[in-house]
């Protein structure tokens, strides 16, 4: 398999006809699509199924793929809207920046985190089990600024909105995962520091 | 509190690598200064530091040969602007402004311009006859007109789609 190629180039070769080449796409943003979709559906089956939705629906529309960004960028615009429509279709709440609600429920959910994490002792499950904590938007921004190595004009693209905004937000989710930190993990932090 | 907003902003900024060159040379010398500023910046530190280290998910073993079988018999679809032919968006806007600017001139064509000399301008509505706007010989061969473009628009636009399903096919 011709690993070496960059996405332009594979995204030519799949237009080409080579289907094959679409595999190496999947799995060099697989890892990152699933992460960002367990992020909205807080749920690995879920996460799962709709990672695997955004991949057919990337490959139906691979042909309005122009390239004038990134495919990574292209391919989380798909994310965030199918993991937005999923949520929509389960009912679920998608909670606003400022609904201290979603804390509320997170917080309900942390004394077997918590009681985990002793065990573990380890500070990448920390920090993935303080993201979870968060609510869907901040620990989406998050994963796509650190994770998925976005610029803020790149998640700007994504979210659909200002790049001001995503500073402004981003800022707000970091104060809140480092509240949460501070707060559940404190104990654990000053062990693994 | 704003204050520690602002501390905390700025040195986001900075860690970030997004501040001026100018801003930089300030923060660097208020952390090296004040202890408040330095506590705030290895607070922070860490914090990016745990973010940074934090994994990725993994989906199962199979992720990719499930898309790959779903995607096997599928075809991609054509790039949306080859299927969206301006002609026929153009053709759509000239239909209504056509349409409107038709219902203008009809509409100043029916006012009379000579005035009696009384300023006094007063309408009832109940007087209008409405019928007469629209039983009229013109208006009626221009909505014919109006109504047979848009059908030939539309088959256009229908055989246009269907002729691509075929290709496709």
């Amino acid at each position: 398999m011709s690993t070496g190629l960059n996405d332009n180039e594979l995204i030519s070769r799949v237009l080409g006809g080579d289907q094959q080449a679409y595999a190496i796409l999947i799995d060099r943003y697989k890892s990152y699509v699933f992460t960002l979709a367990l992020r909205f559906t807080k749920n690995r089956e879920d996460a799962e199924e709709v990672s695997q939705d955004i991949f057919i629906k990337a490959y139906r529309a691979l042909a309005d793929f122009r390239g004038a960004s990134k495919f990574s960028t292209w391919l989380y615009t798909i994310v965030n809207t199918t993991c937005i429509t999923f949520l929509r279709k389960k009912r679920l709440e998608v909670h606003s920046l400022d609904n201290e609600k979603v804390f509320e429920v997170a917080d309900s959910q942390d004394s077997g985190l918590r009681a985990n994490l002793v065990e573990q002792k380890s500070r990448i499950a920390m920090v993935n089990q303080a993201i979870a904590l968060l609510s869907t938007d901040d620990a989406e921004i998050i994963t796509l600024f650190y994770k998925a190595e976005q610029t803020l004009e790149e998640i700007a693209k994504v979210l659909g909105i200002e790049s001001n905004a995503v500073k402004v937000r981003l800022h707000r989710a970091r104060t809140r995962l480092k509240d949460k930190m501070q707060k559940h993990f404190a104990a654990e932090v000053n062990d693994l520091t | 509190m704003s204050e520690q907003l602002t501390i905390e902003e700025r040195l986001w900024e900075y860690i970030d690598g997004m501040s001026t060159p100018e801003e930089r040379t300030v923060i660097d010398r208020l952390i090296e200064a004040d202890a408040a500023w330095r506590a705030k910046y290895s607070e922070l530190l860490e914090v990016q530091q745990l973010m940074l280290s934090s994994e990725l998910e993994e989906p199962s073993m199979r992720f990719t040969k499930n898309v790959m079988e779903e995607i096997a018999l599928m075809h991609i679809a054509p790039a949306t602007k080859t299927y969206i032919n301006k002609k026929i968006i153009w053709g759509i806007t000239i239909f209504f402004i056509t349409m409107i600017i038709g219902f203008l001139v009809y509409g100043i064509g029916q006012v009379k311009w000579t005035s009696s000399g009384d300023a006094k301008f007063t309408i009832d509505v109940s007087n209008i006859d409405f019928s007469v706007m629209f039983n009229n010989t013109y208006l009626n061969a221009f909505m014919m007109m109006n109504m047979i473009l848009g059908l030939f628009l539309l088959d256009r636009y229908l055989a246009k789609k269907r002729k691509k399903m075929h290709e496709e096919a």
